[in-house]
């Protein structure tokens, strides 16, 4: 089946069976490797991406239920010569140990604050309730959130 | 990794074509709203579909709206069955009418599972059970169970039943405050109230004949009804209930109670409708309500080893959770 979306703001053309799993889409004929597969029932969050602004679990989404929609992953909220905000702000703020739960905690983060521009600690942890880390203990994560969330800020990038 | 199964995928636009696509695939077909029931559920071998119809994309199963009274029915909060539960969660209207649905609504898993599943996926939820929502590997080395594969129970030994815990946050909500479901297939359509839709049989505990798909969701609203939802979960997201009570409260003209309903899931595979609060007699005081009510569910309600966690814990629980939704349910202006 032909499926056409869009992924980081680019029209892409896949022709894959429609049910496999946005996430092989992605890390497979995407080349997008980021986005990363933990527990592949809906547990865990590692996968997360953007479908059409909401975090969805891309181990749960058949590829076929994205056609004509916009999806984005860790990818597309930076790149390691210009990292977002909020990449930036996990990295001097160690809300990244071994990494895996990262990229899904970041684009989980960022629909957070697509929606919530100033979140109070308590939303940010709501926010990110659907995203496990066996490394942090989440606090840095929260700070690193907390911070990005004032340079997105300052930069007048929260409303989006 | 565990992938999805090959099968076959429609995506119809309308609720006419769903209908009569399911009529033609019958039962090697299931509807796929959110999937993130169903999905995980075929990973798992436990549900084997041939065919999966999408209803994502159909426009008559959305809107969340006020009805206005008619001859026949009081003014009712209509809430279509594709609706997210986020959307629920966080809409006005239903926090202001019926907060005990869109406090379930908010409860059920995390943000992300909110965003993709639905009301609808939320009412037809399979039942669960620690013997049942395993990968292959694990029930094939314990010898499956009647609910899939198998001819034993491990929940009640020597059991011809399955009694698989009815999971779903929205169901005891929905019981609890008098909502009626939609039903459309290729015979009609039909209404069925909540509290009649669910059945004690944990293979299937709900009346939905195959190739029906449940339209919307209607509940009467009244100025002065209160209600509220309470969940006993391990962590404070992402899991199913241990427990999950709705409570709803009616108060006459003077602000008398005149009316309860308590309704207490994750048990088996129906959601219980404790007697002593349909019992409770207009103008009772408050405080007595709640102290009864919290007792009698104790001895009504016997949570059973169909989901983690001691079943003597989950009983002694019981009544600190009814409690908890009465207190709120009875609090609210
Ligand atoms: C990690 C995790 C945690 C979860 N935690 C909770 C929780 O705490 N509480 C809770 O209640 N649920 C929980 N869930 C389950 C699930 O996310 C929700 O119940 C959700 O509402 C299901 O909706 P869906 O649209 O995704 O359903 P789907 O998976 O698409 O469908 C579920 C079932 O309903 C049928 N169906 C769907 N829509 C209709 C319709 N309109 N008419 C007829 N049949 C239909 C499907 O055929 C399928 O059998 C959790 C899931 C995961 C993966
Ligand atoms: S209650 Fe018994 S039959 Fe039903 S799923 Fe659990 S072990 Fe299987
Ligand atoms: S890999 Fe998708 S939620 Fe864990
Ligand atoms: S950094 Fe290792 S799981 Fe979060």
């Amino acid at each position: 089946m032909k499926v056409t979306l869009t992924v980081n703001g680019s029209h892409r053309e896949l022709d894959v069976p429609p049910l496999m799993r946005l996430i092989d889409a992605l890390r497979g004929p995407l080349g997008l490797t980021g986005t990363k597969e933990g527990c592949a029932e809906g547990e865990c969050g590692a996968c997360t991406v953007l479908l059409d602004g909401d975090p969805v679990c891309s181990c749960l989404v058949p590829v076929g239920q994205c056609a004509g929609r916009s999806v984005t992953t860790v990818e597309g909220l930076g790149s390691i010569d210009h990292l977002a905000p909020l990449q930036r702000m996990f990295v001097d703020h160690g809300g990244a140990q071994c990494g895996i739960c990262t990229p899904g905690m970041l684009v989980a983060a960022e629909a957070l604050l697509r929606r919530t521009p100033k979140p109070t600690e308590a939303e940010i942890r709501e926010g990110l309730a659907g995203n496990l880390c066996r490394c942090t203990g989440y606090q840095r994560i929260v700070e690193s959130v907390k911070a990005a969330a004032e340079l997105r800020g300052d930069r007048g990038e929260g409303a989006a | 990794m565990l992938p999805l199964p090959v099968f076959d995928y429609h995506r119809p636009r309308t609720l006419a074509e769903a209908v009569a696509l399911l009529a033609t695939l019958g039962d090697r077909a299931r509807v796929l709203a959110g999937g993130t029931d169903l999905l995980p559920n075929m990973k798992h071998g436990l549900v084997e579909p041939d065919h999966l119809v999408s209803i994502g994309r159909i426009e008559e199963l959305r809107g969340l709206a006020l009805a206005p009274a008619t001859a026949s029915a009081p003014e009712r909060l209509v809430v279509g069955a594709g609706v997210r539960l986020g959307e629920l969660a966080d809409s006005l209207l239903a926090r202001r009418v019926a907060p005990a649905l869109a406090e379930a609504a908010a409860s059920v898993g995390g943000p992300h599972h909110r965003a993709m599943g639905t009301l609808g996926g939320n009412v037809c939820l399979d039942t669960r059970c620690r013997y049942y929502n395993q990968t292959h590997f694990w029930r094939k080395a314990l010898g499956y169970c009647l609910k899939k594969d198998g001819t034993a129970c491990h929940v009640v030994k020597g059991g011809q039943n399955c009694v698989a815990a009815a999971s779903n946050d929205t169901a005891p909500a929905l019981v609890a405050l008098g909502a009626d479901l939609e039903i459309l297939g290729a015979a009609g359509a039909r209404t069925v109230a909540a509290r009649d839709f669910y059945t004690a049989d944990g293979l299937r505990n709900t009346v939905l004949a195959p190739g029906e798909i449940v339209v919307r969701v209607a509940l009467p609203v009244a100025v002065r009804r209160r209600s509220a939802f309470e969940k006993l979960r391990r962590r404070g997201a992402i899991d199913f209930p241990l427990l999950s009570v709705a409570a709803v409260v009616d108060r006459d003209e003077a602000g008398a109670i005149a009316r309860v309903d308590v309704v207490v899931s994750a048990l088996g595979a129906r959601p219980r409708r404790l007697r002593a609060a349909q019992d409770v007699a207009p103008g009772s005081d408050p405080a007595v309500v709640i102290a009864s009510v919290a007792a009698a569910a104790r001895r009504e309600c016997k949570p059973l080893t169909n989901l983690d966690e001691d079943a003597e814990w989950r009983r002694d629980m019981v009544p600190v959770v009814v409690k908890r939704a009465l207190v709120r349910a009875l609090a609210q202006g």
